[in-house]
């Protein structure tokens, strides 16, 4: 695996060799630099740590400067970590989106929308009751009974309820690179992906 | 819209040089269909009834009346199977949706034309 973080700009579509209208997300992908290399003697695991973009200087901590002034970074916005990277890199190498090519495919992992407290209807897909008539109150959106009675007498656990939606991790997977633009460091990928415009969005191959 | 997706869709979108036309206006579309590998090109007459969307996702609904049964098309502005667009008549209309036509028939269904003085 190799991977790059970005930040998600928005989407719109595109019309393929075929004529046929693709939707697509646009996502401004690095130049990020390889700020510490991990390795299974120092620190028990592997793993490529990768810096991307800028930050007020004075709103960086002493720690975070010294951590980037060792490749040659004054700030970065986000530190992340890829493991089991592939690809040969070296410490303060630059990585961008000539990493991509057209028709690879690719994970995006991000924090997705958050949605609030939300019912089963929304959470779940449940379908509700199905109508207001038939003798039906006034719950058209509940989920209905949670299981038996005096046996098993208790819920299941892992019972599909209401509760938090959105704002979690959510991978992508297998969307195809449409397009590479280096000279705006612009990845265009088929489909959706999660998050926010503005979002940050980490790609892997 | 932000000025990034801006720079994407003129890459990569070439864009129909379509005459301006609005809503209310009676269009000729000429549209190329794709059956196997031979080309043809289909008319589709009708009055547009709304546009939508910005850049290179634009589109815009045509309805017209077909064996007496209303028949709506919807045209990406920017596809590449538009062959030509002509307006044949431009329309008085006072609002940029049209979707009462949907509910009229006949006689009531007719849009005025406007009349351009130079």
């Amino acid at each position: 695996m190799s991977g790059i973080i970005g930040k998600k700009i928005g989407m719109t579509s595109i019309f393929d060799e075929n004529g046929k209208a693709i939707a697509c997300t646009v996502i401004e992908a690095g130049p990020c630099v390889v700020s510490q290399l991990k390795t299974v003697e120092r620190d028990g695991y592997a793993a490529v740590q990768l810096a991307f973009g800028d930050r007020k200087v004075k709103n960086m901590n002493k720690a975070q400067k010294g951590h980037l002034k060792k490749v040659g970074k004054e700030s970065a916005s986000v530190i992340r970590e890829f493991r089991y990277f592939t690809s040969e890199v070296s410490l303060g190498e630059q990585i961008d989106v000539n990493l991509f090519q057209i028709g690879d495919y690719v994970d995006v992992v991000a924090n997705s929308k958050g949605k609030g407290f939300q019912g089963v209807v929304k959470r779940h897909g449940f379908s509700g009751v199905g109508g207001r008539t038939h003798g039906q109150h006034n719950r058209q959106r509940h989920p209905g009974s949670l299981g038996a009675s005096s046996f098993p007498s208790r819920v299941f656990k892992g019972m599909r309820m209401a509760g938090q939606t959105g704002n979690a991790r959510v991978k992508a997977v297998n969307l195809r690179i449409l397009q590479v633009i280096p000279e705006k460091n612009l990845l265009v990928v088929s489909g959706c992906c999660p998050g926010s415009k503005g979002a940050i969005v980490t790609i892997e191959k | 819209m932000s000025s990034l997706i801006q720079f994407v869709e003129e890459q990569l979108t070439k864009r129909n040089e379509l005459p301006s036309f609005k809503a209310g206006d009676t269009v000729n579309v000429a549209y190329k269909i794709r059956e196997g590998n031979k080309e043809r090109i289909q008319q589709f007459q009708g009055v547009v009834i709304q546009r939508r969307g910005s850049g290179s996702t634009a589109t815009f609904t045509v309805r017209k009346i077909s064996g007496g049964v209303g028949v709506e098309r919807i045209f990406p502005e920017n596809t590449p199977f538009i062959d030509s667009l002509t307006v044949l008549r431009k329309g008085k209309v006072r609002r940029a949706r049209l979707f009462y036509l949907r509910g009229l028939s006949g006689k009531s269904a007719r849009i005025k034309e406007k009349i351009v003085t130079a």
